[in-house]
């Protein structure tokens, strides 16, 4: 049954609620990056790599550091009388906790594997600020999610985020060949490109799963 | 350099949705009715505001190499503020715009201006510059929210306005809409700029 249930919630991120295309997450990077095949893969990469880290890292700091249970940190730490409530804070911790997570990232890959940094190199700091990584730590909050289904569903959202941007790239190179209006080149094209793949991402919603 | 030229660039020259494309997740996300256009607009002024003024105050003493982080804490503490008040004052809106709230921290108009102006100019240029950014994307918004709304619902400010017989086009509140929609607006103002150098 575990099983199943993850399945469900990859195939739904990747899909059904595919965080471009009706989310409307991570629509900078997506129009934004989507000029060439190459770097769409690079971006695509990292966003699947920190997504996954990021759900991984929030998912503990919610859970030991910000709700107000009996395994909170500054419960046991100070011997307080009632666990503090501190989920107020989840805006600022999430979005420090990514920061934090893509500059430790950037250290490592550069450390580690000098060619996949070079491939992913301007991408990375670009991800602080893609929605989607902030988006899906607060989704799996509100789903309140457990420690495997956070990540599975970051890994997918991920993967989904990249399904969209791939395909995107793919038609924007041949679209730069195309008879298009002077106007409508370059992004609003991109927009009208987008609604017609979303067109037909709607089609995925008639999907019965579970 | 003048004050009335900060204040009004925002409202066409560099509107921040329409000409900047910036802040684009919010645009296509929350104009699916006219009411969440007009409250994500102000929640996102009312940040914008707060961060320009705190940050072109602090900009002297802000190591260059931490600024962004400086920048985004800011933000988000203005974002949780504006998160709470709304979940206290409007519990409607604030379950209908969802995550889009929190996510204001990443919406790159308001990290933007901080980099691209507060962090450079003396605060009351700051100030003027949020005020007209930030009526600037609620009027973008706003303008996508209305056809939005009109055409897919029949509706504005969710009262009906366009007769019985009118059938709404549900693609224009489905998220396809939101990119045509925007697209189309995004052309348009293409257009218009080549026919206005001419």
């Amino acid at each position: 049954m575990e099983f199943q249930n993850l399945m469900i919630i990859a195939i739904s991120a990747i899909f059904i609620n595919n965080f471009v295309l009706t989310r409307f997450l991570g629509i900078c990077p997506y129009i934004g990056v989507s000029k060439n095949l190459d770097s769409a893969v690079g971006m695509g990469f990292a966003v699947v790599f920190v997504m996954t880290l990021a759900s991984m890292a929030t998912w503990l700091i919610d859970t030991f550091l910000l709700r107000p249970t009996s395994s909170n940190i500054f419960y046991i730490i100070f011997n307080a009388k009632e666990p503090p409530d501190l989920l107020y804070l989840k805006t600022i911790a999430f979005i420090l906790v990514i920061a934090s997570l893509v500059q430790f990232v950037e250290m490592v890959i550069q450390k580690m594997s000098p060619a996949l940094y070079r491939s992913l190199g301007i991408y990375l700091p670009l991800i602080t600020t893609n929605c989607a990584i902030l988006g899906v730590t607060l989704l799996n909050l509100d789903n309140a999610y457990s420690f495997i289904e956070s990540i599975v569903h970051g890994f997918a959202a991920g993967i989904g985020f990249t399904l969209a941007l791939l395909l995107m790239a793919g038609i924007r190179e041949r679209l730069e060949l195309a008879p298009i209006p002077n106007a409508m080149r370059g992004i609003p094209i991109a927009f009208i490109m987008a609604g017609l793949m979303s067109i037909a991402f709607l089609g995925f919603s008639g999907l019965k799963i579970g | 350099m003048s004050l009335f030229k900060e204040f009004f660039k925002g409202f066409y020259d560099e509107n921040p949705v329409f000409r900047l494309a910036l802040g684009l997740c919010p645009a296509l996300a929350v104009s699916n009715s006219v009411q969440n256009a007009v409250g994500m607009g102000a929640a996102a002024t009312f940040v914008l505001l707060c961060s320009n003024f705190i940050v072109s105050l602090i900009r002297k003493g802000v190591p260059k190499k931490i600024r962004i982080p400086i920048y985004i804490v800011v933000i988000a503490t203005f974002v949780t503020i504006v998160d709470l008040a709304m979940a206290g004052f409007a519990p409607d809106l604030h379950k209908s715009l969802g995550i889009f709230v929190p996510l204001i921290v990443v919406n790159c108009v308001i990290l933007g201006r901080a980099e691209a102006f507060a962090g450079k100019n003396n605060v009351l240029y700051s100030l003027f510059d949020g005020l007209g950014m930030g009526i600037g994307f609620t009027l973008a918004l706003t303008v996508v929210g209305v056809v939005r709304e009109l055409l897919g619902d029949g509706k504005l400010w969710g009262i009906p306005i366009m007769g019985a017989n009118f059938e709404p086009v549900l693609l224009f509140i489905l998220p396809p809409g939101a990119f045509l929609t925007l697209g189309l607006f995004l052309g348009l103002f293409n257009w218009i700029d080549s026919r206005m150098k001419k």
